[in-house]
């Protein structure tokens, strides 16, 4: 177990080797995360990495199995108290009462809470005006959102956590949670939410960590994920050859070669000149190019050669 | 509003907007009144009871006699026939014999032997004969003696039990399952505020279900209170809090509507029968009595009964307010201690 030190002021979460283990599932093997005070942080991963059970555990919701956990320089076991009004969750199930109206329902949030905006105020920032008086059973799930979005805001809290809130949003309905969330930063608030889509990860979070089988693979900026690949382009092609990571190794300025199947990626700095050499080695043993195509790379590349799978296939 | 008011109008709210709950709260006791009410209805002329007589016996001669009597109807039947109605319970006795007459009747069976009396009144009767003893007859009911008097406080009792653990139980379990009481304990509510808000709605519900049974009660049935408002309201918030408590109790764990379903049938269900709602608890065997008298609903009722039928005080319960308050305080404890917020 790591030594204990409090965290400083500029950390707003922070936690060290968190386990939790269900049955025969480990959900999170010794996670580390550091989340400076403003800053947004985000967990990318696909069905099943542990992204919410690391959240809950942050959140004070469930116990991990071994691990530390401190919260603007709190813990749950001694602060709960002192940390619970400080917070603003946002559950990847919310499911609030059904035949409470939104006015209602922000009114009961907010009775929780020692301060925040008041009711009608968020009503409006969250743009549920026409709603207040519709029960939350009539609501759309892009309204709903915004809604559990505005019960997480009603304690006007320091740190707010957001579990995947765009996934089954139409593109508009995301658009409008970004915007909210962008707003919240500005105010100085610190994010730490999790998300399966690579574009809301680059987006809004400044920093993100790549999860996989409850494990960090790894965490830095958009632009240090993709530096790690060591070329900023990658080139796709499929040919008739049966072409060997090695040779392909070879080519100019090719950092990376993921193989799979017939289909070979090669990640480069250079792809005016891996392209040409790649022509060439087709033509000399005889094959043929059957597809080429190359771009920019983005974080699906990164988690493609960490994890051997598409993040999404949606 | 504070947090606790808050958190009580959350549960009226989503209570009353519930269509389905209302009626099973508040139209079920008075169906049920309706119901047994017309089944116990005061007659206002006894029926007479129907006896059989067996054809070509010496009981035909008194067919004549019996049949002109107030109190027993006589049916011919061949001796096949009477012997099957006998044993089927449909005709309680069976005149016949050579000679003299013969009853042939079940002595175990109330009715028949309620018969064997009226049949053999009315043949000495017709017969002439007279009674050693004369003994004159004052057939007026006094209000409060009937079975609907002593049926409608169990029927407050029952409806304490079973909105007690049914509301509590379902409210809760159902944002158990929909993770709205983990939501919920994601803020800095107070988990104490939470349970005690499930109780105040409960109490505020009291207010629209028992007093409809009361007068209705009361406006058909003629049923009244012979001790005092005031006792009968002890008792019933009593009985409600009692409920509430182990309405928590038994939802503290569930994790599905059907789970806790389930607890609170088996928790309802001995009640239902051993705590003297239909029919007085006394029937049951005298070693089982320690058991049925602890019972929350036991004690409800009696306390029930006894403002309600034989109008005694408030001191005179504290018997059985005490085994309330005893079943409270370790259902709340309990609950407390073992809740699932998750
Ligand atoms: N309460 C639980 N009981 C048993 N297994 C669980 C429980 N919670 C999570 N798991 C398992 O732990 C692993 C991690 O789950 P988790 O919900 O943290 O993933 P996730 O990254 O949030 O996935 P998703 O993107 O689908 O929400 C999964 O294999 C899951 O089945
Ligand atoms: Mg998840």
């Amino acid at each position: 177990m790591t030594e204990h030190r409090p965290a400083g002021d500029g950390v707003a979460i922070r936690c060290r080797g968190l386990h939790k283990r269900f049955g025969n599932t480990i959900a999170v093997d010794s996670v580390d995360l550091d989340v400076a005070r403003g800053e947004c942080f985000g967990l990318l991963g696909s069905n099943g990495a542990g992204k919410t059970t690391t959240i809950e555990i942050l959140e004070g919701l469930q116990e991990p199995d071994a691990g530390e956990v401190e919260i603007l320089g709190l813990r749950w076991d001694r602060d709960e108290s002192e940390l619970r009004p400080r917070l603003g969750i946002q559950l990847q199930e919310t499911e609030l009462p059904e035949r409470l109206t939104v006015e209602e329902t922000l009114r009961l949030f907010r009775s929780v809470y020692p301060t925040g905006p008041r009711v009608d105020q968020l009503v409006d920032y969250v743009e549920l005006g026409e709603k207040r008086s519709d029960q939350v059973r009539v609501l759309s799930g892009g309204q709903r959102q915004r809604l559990s979005l505005a019960c997480a805001l009603v304690g006007d809290p320091d740190i707010l956590f957001l579990d995947e809130p765009t996934t089954g949003l139409d593109p508009q309905s995301r658009r409008h949670i970004w915007d909210l969330c962008r707003d919240f930063r500005t105010r100085g608030g610190t994010i730490l939410m999790s998300t399966h889509f690579m574009d809301e990860a680059e987006r809004l979070a400044d920093r993100l960590a790549i999860m996989d089988h409850g494990s960090v693979l790894v965490a830095g900026t958009t632009r240090e994920l993709i530096a790690s690949l060591g070329g900023d382009h990658v080139v796709e092609f499929n040919s008739t050859l049966e072409l060997g990571s090695d040779e392909l190794g070879h080519l100019p300025a090719v950092t990376r070669v993921d193989n799979a199947g017939a289909h070979q990626r090669l990640a480069t700095r250079e792809p005016h000149r891996t392209i040409p050499a790649l022509y060439r080695l087709i033509d000399r043993r005889q094959g043929e190019l059957t597809a080429l195509n190359t771009h920019h790379a983005t974080l699906d590349d990164v988690f493609l050669s960490l994890t051997g799978r598409q993040l999404r296939d949606d | 509003m504070s947090a606790l008011q808050e958190l009580v109008a959350m549960r009226i709210r989503t209570f009353i907007r519930e269509p389905e709950a209302l009626f099973w709260t508040f139209g079920f006791p008075i169906l049920l009144a309706i119901g047994l009410g017309l089944a116990f209805r005061e007659e206002t002329e006894p029926t007479p009871v129907p006896v059989a007589i067996e054809i070509g016996t010496a009981a035909e001669h008194y067919l004549d006699a019996l049949s002109a009597a107030p109190e027993v109807e006589p049916i011919l039947l061949d001796r096949a026939a009477a012997e099957q109605a006998l044993r089927t319970g449909e005709i309680p006795l069976v005149l016949a014999g050579t000679g003299s007459v013969l009853f042939r009747y079940d002595p175990a069976r109330p009715e028949s032997r309620q018969a064997r009396l009226l049949t053999d009144f009315a043949i000495q009767r017709a017969a002439g004969g007279t009674r050693p003893v004369e003994i004159a007859e004052d057939p007026e009911r006094l209000p409060g003696g009937r079975y609907i008097d002593w049926l409608i406080p169990g029927l407050i009792g029952l409806n304490l039990m079973s909105t007690g653990m049914w509301g509590i139980g379902f409210g809760i379990v159902h944002m158990r399952q929909k993770k709205q009481l983990k939501r919920l304990i994601a803020t800095p509510m107070r988990r104490t505020d939470f349970l005690l808000a499930q109780i105040l709605a409960r109490l505020a519900f009291l207010l629209f279900e028992v007093p409809p049974i009361i007068l209705f009660a009361w406006l058909v049935f003629k049923v009244e209170i012979s001790g005092s408002l005031l006792a009968l309201l002890v008792v019933i918030m009593v009985g409600a809090f009692t409920f509430a408590g182990l309405g928590l109790l038994a939802s503290s764990r569930a994790r599905t509507v059907e789970g806790a379903s389930g607890i609170n049938n088996l928790v309802m269900l001995p009640m239902f029968v051993l705590s003297g709602v239909f029919f007085s608890a006394s029937r049951f065997p005298d070693a089982m009595q320690p058991i049925i008298n602890v019972l929350p609903l036991t004690a409800l009722n009696d306390a029930l009964r006894a403002v309600y039928n034989e109008g005694l005080p408030i001191g005179a319960l504290s018997g059985e307010l005490a085994i309330l308050a005893v079943w409270t305080v370790l259902s709340f404890g309990l609950a407390l201690k073992f809740y699932r917020w998750q």
